[in-house]
């Protein structure tokens, strides 16, 4: 059954100046408020664990170039291409490439993975000169334990206990 | 000693004056005076008004919880200046169709009135440009030639929009030139004066006490004049974009953004000369006092800017004449009475006029209702746009 | 002398501050009067349903997100319950919670936009529209707590959601609740009697109650119209017959009677909030199993919710592929903006400006 507010009535007569007042005094009390805006690039807000972000941490030694994601992504923004490895006749991934410009950051792909490859970044200034720049290649999502920061988005196990600790809220 | 430092203007002024006639020909060193003098009041005009362009973007940001400008210099004191150097540098285009030579023509007849002001407002004792014994009709004649620059910026931009702002800027800007005219009578007869330094010596009382129903006028009054809100209407962003200044860039944009502040200057500086007292305050001396209302006039326009909405254009125009006008008469008719009755127009009336105002005002405002108009169910067959 | 007068036609937008968006209104003026208006859209038309076609029923959930791009919550919410009916796929008890939670918290920071935007249409120079997003932006904080994005979450999943709540994230909530009514009072007292925005919003726009219900208007624009028309309450979805709330209705129909809807709506969220908080039943988040290539059987579903600005449904025909055969959206905003000629006729120029402020479009919504 429902239940009904009204929150208006049919008053037409103007007040007296005592609304505007009223909102006056209002403003005048946020003058003694601190700001609620950040000087951004001395200032920087902290970022929650799960933040989806732009560099991607992917897993040379966990994917199997299932492309699982692929797939999984909507907009194709991921190419891979695979080889066999010699010694034990294994897929390998020669080329894993994240196009950051099409990228839409749904963290699908991250998901997706069965083996926990990928993840995503925790950066956000993903400003760049040229379209190519924007391309990730192996080289630059490859794990690396000194400089890779992997969001804790996907739950997955981390790639080395102990490094992967983010900023907390 | 007290004497020397209330006195500083006027006797360092006096002290060039007896410098350059001592070796100068008369008529040399009353030209080179007189240059030095408007130097120097241009000089501090601009620097103020470039203040108040950082006060204005400071405050308003404080009111909004945010930081406002940061980045040029300290606390953003610099950003004016920056603003300036962008503006010079900026690309000066005149829209095609326009009219060239008026759109030109429009910055200057906007920006030269506004700082024409200047010549008649006291800052000290004696510290006046042009001593006018008709001082405050000069500023309401020259206050009323940037109306046609105005008129003529929105003309010449050949823009819709321009148009549409450039012609509720006369509508606005004539319509309010009749309260404020009448407001400021009030204040004339109880001073029994035009000349604004006599206003000034006038008030043992700030005018604004005895007549406080004058002042709340004036101040409505002169916000239309300076489209401020809640009566910005000829340059209302959300509706016209800027108004009649949307095709101006560069420099000429520059023009018309100083002579907005340069006006709010001049009205800072008339509101605190009429009503606040002028350069009286005690204990402070006058180069100190009049800066400090200055301020904190327009302290109180930017705490009006960041609260209040906008008007509508006809309510706008319902305002100056059904609300402000009659009560400017009513209250031309009080002070006359009083001055009749009571002799000297003694202070303890300012205990009888604030109530008196508070009153008026509210009965005044119990006249007005909005109507409720209903819509049409079924809306009238009207030219397809498509078709103009 | 008599005057020659013709009317005039300016074009308001798609490049103007207060269409919200890159919208297009063609007005013929007669001086600053309306005499016709035709609203011009498909400036941001980025074909989202025919994109749908070509999607699993996982990726299309990422279009769902930039539809209404200020309330990508409650789009991934009623994309999800279409799928799930279709479908048949259960979804566990908690994720229903946090699903409701996080609809109510979008409704919110979308009608805290919503009245900042339209206070600044009135012409108020940023202030409220400042104070509103101060808050607006604790609810996206939030929401990148939960899923580590502030404007297009991608967080409910087919069968329930991407993450449980974190840990942090219910004693933040607890703190924004708890504030949260002490705001929405502050923004009452600004903006509720000011003088300026009554005489600019009352009687201003009247949109009648039978026209509103012939136009097929919705949401808050309906309800400002007088019409008690909630899908929580007229058809419920998810647990709402569960929580006490009120519908807040307008007694005009007026601009201001939407604002003010809106207004009073935020108070009644955050009652919804409160009840669900106290009642999280706990446990898993996400049916086990549910296909990333998820394969529907054929046939047709609709589902729809109450979305900020009103109803907002999807329609979705499935031919047994992993593929929507059609993925149809009913947006709400595109709807109510077919009265908008109704409303402006007559009324000035910055009149319109209002009544398209307080029929709250989302272009990304309108042009899809």
């Amino acid at each position: 059954m429902p239940t009904l507010e009204r929150v208006s009535t049919k008053e037409t007569r103007i007040g007296a100046g005592l609304g505007i007042l009223k909102g006056m005094l209002v403003t005048f009390k946020h003058l003694f408020r601190a700001p609620f805006t950040v000087p951004y690039p001395e200032k920087r807000l902290p970022l929650p664990r799960r933040f989806r972000g732009y560099e991607f941490v992917w897993s040379r030694e966990r994917c199997t170039v299932c492309l699982t994601c692929a797939k999984a992504c909507p907009h194709g923004v991921i190419r891979i291409q695979s080889r066999l490895a010699p010694p034990e006749s294994q897929w390998q991934a020669e080329k894993f490439e994240i196009d950051i410009g099409l990228c839409i950051f749904c963290g699908l792909c991250v998901e997706s993975c069965p083996y926990d490859a990928i993840f995503m970044g925790t950066q956000f200034e993903l400003a760049n000169y040229q379209r190519g720049g924007l391309v990730r290649g192996i080289e630059k999502i490859q794990y690396n334990p000194a400089t890779s920061r992997a969001s804790d988005y996907s739950e997955h196990p981390p790639l080395e206990p102990g490094r992967l600790l983010l900023p907390k809220q | 000693m007290w004497d020397t430092i209330t006195n500083l203007l006027p006797l360092v002024g006096a002290a060039l004056h007896d410098f350059l006639y001592g070796f100068l020909p008369g008529w040399l060193a009353y030209l080179l005076l007189g240059f030095i003098f408007i130097v120097i009041l241009l000089v501090s005009i601009l620097n103020t008004v470039l203040a108040f362009i950082w006060l204005e973007r400071r405050g308003i940001s404080r009111f909004q919880v945010r930081l406002g400008p940061d980045r040029v210099g300290p606390m953003g004191l610099l950003q004016p200046i920056a603003d300036a150097v962008k503006l010079m540098t900026k690309e000066d285009i005149v829209p095609a169709g326009g009219d060239r030579a008026v759109h030109y023509l429009a910055a200057v007849l906007v920006f030269v009135p506004a700082l024409l002001v200047f010549a008649v407002l006291p800052f000290a004792p004696g510290v006046v440009f042009a001593d006018l014994n008709i001082g405050i009709l000069y500023i309401i004649a020259i206050g009323s030639v940037g109306v046609i620059g105005v008129f003529m910026g929105g003309w010449a931009s050949n823009n819709k929009y321009s148009l549409m702002g450039a012609m509720r800027a006369v509508a606005q800007m004539v319509s309010y030139e009749v309260p404020m005219v009448l407001s400021v009578i009030g204040v004339v007869m109880v001073a029994q004066s035009l000349s604004l330094e006599h206003i000034v010596q006038a008030q043992e009382l700030p005018f604004i006490l005895l007549q406080p129903l004058g002042f709340f006028i004036y101040f409505a009054a002169a916000s239309a004049e300076l489209n401020r809100t809640p009566m910005d209407l000829l340059e209302a962003e959300s509706e016209i974009i800027a108004g009649y200044h949307v095709e101006y860039s560069g420099m000429k944009f520059a023009l018309f953004f100083l002579a907005e502040y340069a006006n709010a200057l001049a009205v800072s500086i008339i509101v605190s000369t009429l009503f606040l007292g002028g350069w009286k305050l005690p204990l402070v001396p006058p180069y100190i006092a009049l800066p400090l209302k200055i301020f904190a006039v327009f302290g109180l326009m930017l705490w009006i800017r960041s609260t209040l909405p906008r008007l509508r254009v006809d309510q706008l125009m319902g305002f100056a004449w059904k609300g402000l006008l009659p009560i400017a008469l009513l209250n031309i008719f009080i002070t006359g009475g009083e001055l009749l009755i009571f002799k000297g127009y003694p202070s303890w009336l300012a205990l009888v006029n604030i109530p008196l105002a508070a009153l008026i005002l509210f009965i005044w405002s119990r006249l007005f209702t909005i109507k409720i108009r209903a819509t049409a169910t079924s809306a009238r067959p009207a030219p397809s746009a498509r078709n103009v | 002398m008599e005057l020659r007068t013709q009317p005039f036609m300016v074009n308001i937008g798609p490049q103007h501050p207060s269409t919200h968006g890159v919208f297009r209104l063609r007005v013929i003026f007669d001086g600053e009067t309306i005499v016709d208006l035709e609203p011009v859209f498909g400036y941001l038309h980025r074909g989202l349903e025919k994109l749908g076609e070509g999607r699993t029923y996982t990726q299309c959930l990422t279009l769902t997100d930039r539809q209404d791009y200020l309330s990508a919550m409650n789009n991934n919410l009623a994309y999800v319950l279409a799928v799930e009916k279709l479908g048949g796929i259960p979804v566990p008890p908690q994720a229903t919670q946090v699903r409701v939670l996080v609809s109510e918290l979008q409704r919110i920071a979308s009608h805290l936009f919503a009245i900042g935007a339209f206070i600044n249409d009135l012409g108020a120079f940023f202030s409220p529209f400042m104070y509103m997003l101060r808050e607006r932006e604790k609810i996206t904080d939030l929401f990148e707590m939960l899923c580590g994005q502030r404007l297009t979450h991608n967080f409910l999943r087919i069968g329930g959601l991407s993450h449980d709540l974190p840990p942090e994230f219910m004693p933040a909530l607890r703190a924004l609740i708890d504030s949260m009514p002490r705001f929405i009072d502050e923004y009452d007292q600004l903006l509720s009697d000011n003088e300026i925005i009554w005489a600019r919003s009352k009687g201003v726009g009247v949109l009648p109650r039978d026209l509103a219900i012939n136009a097929s208007a919705s949401g808050p624009v309906l309800r400002g119209s007088g019409v008690a028309w909630d899908l929580r309450q007229a058809d419920p979805y998810l647990n709402y017959p569960q929580f006490q709330f009120d519908i807040p209705i307008g007694a005009n129909g007026d601009a201001y009677d939407r604002f003010r809807v809106r207004l009073e709506e935020m108070r009644q969220s955050v009652r919804i909030i409160k009840q669900a908080m106290e009642s999280l039943p706990g446990g898993p988040v996400m049916t086990p199993d549910v296909n990333l290539a998820l394969r529907l059987p054929k046939g047709e579903a609709y589902a729809h919710v109450e979305s900020p600005r009103g109803e907002l449904g999807y329609y979705l025909v499935s031919d047994g592929s992993i593929n929507p055969y059609r993925f149809k959206v009913r947006a709400p905003s595109f709807i109510n903006l077919t009265t908008l000629r109704e409303l402006c006729l007559g009324w000035k120029l910055a009149d319109a400006i209002v009544i398209l402020g307080s029929i709250d479009i989302v272009l990304g919504e309108v042009d899809r």
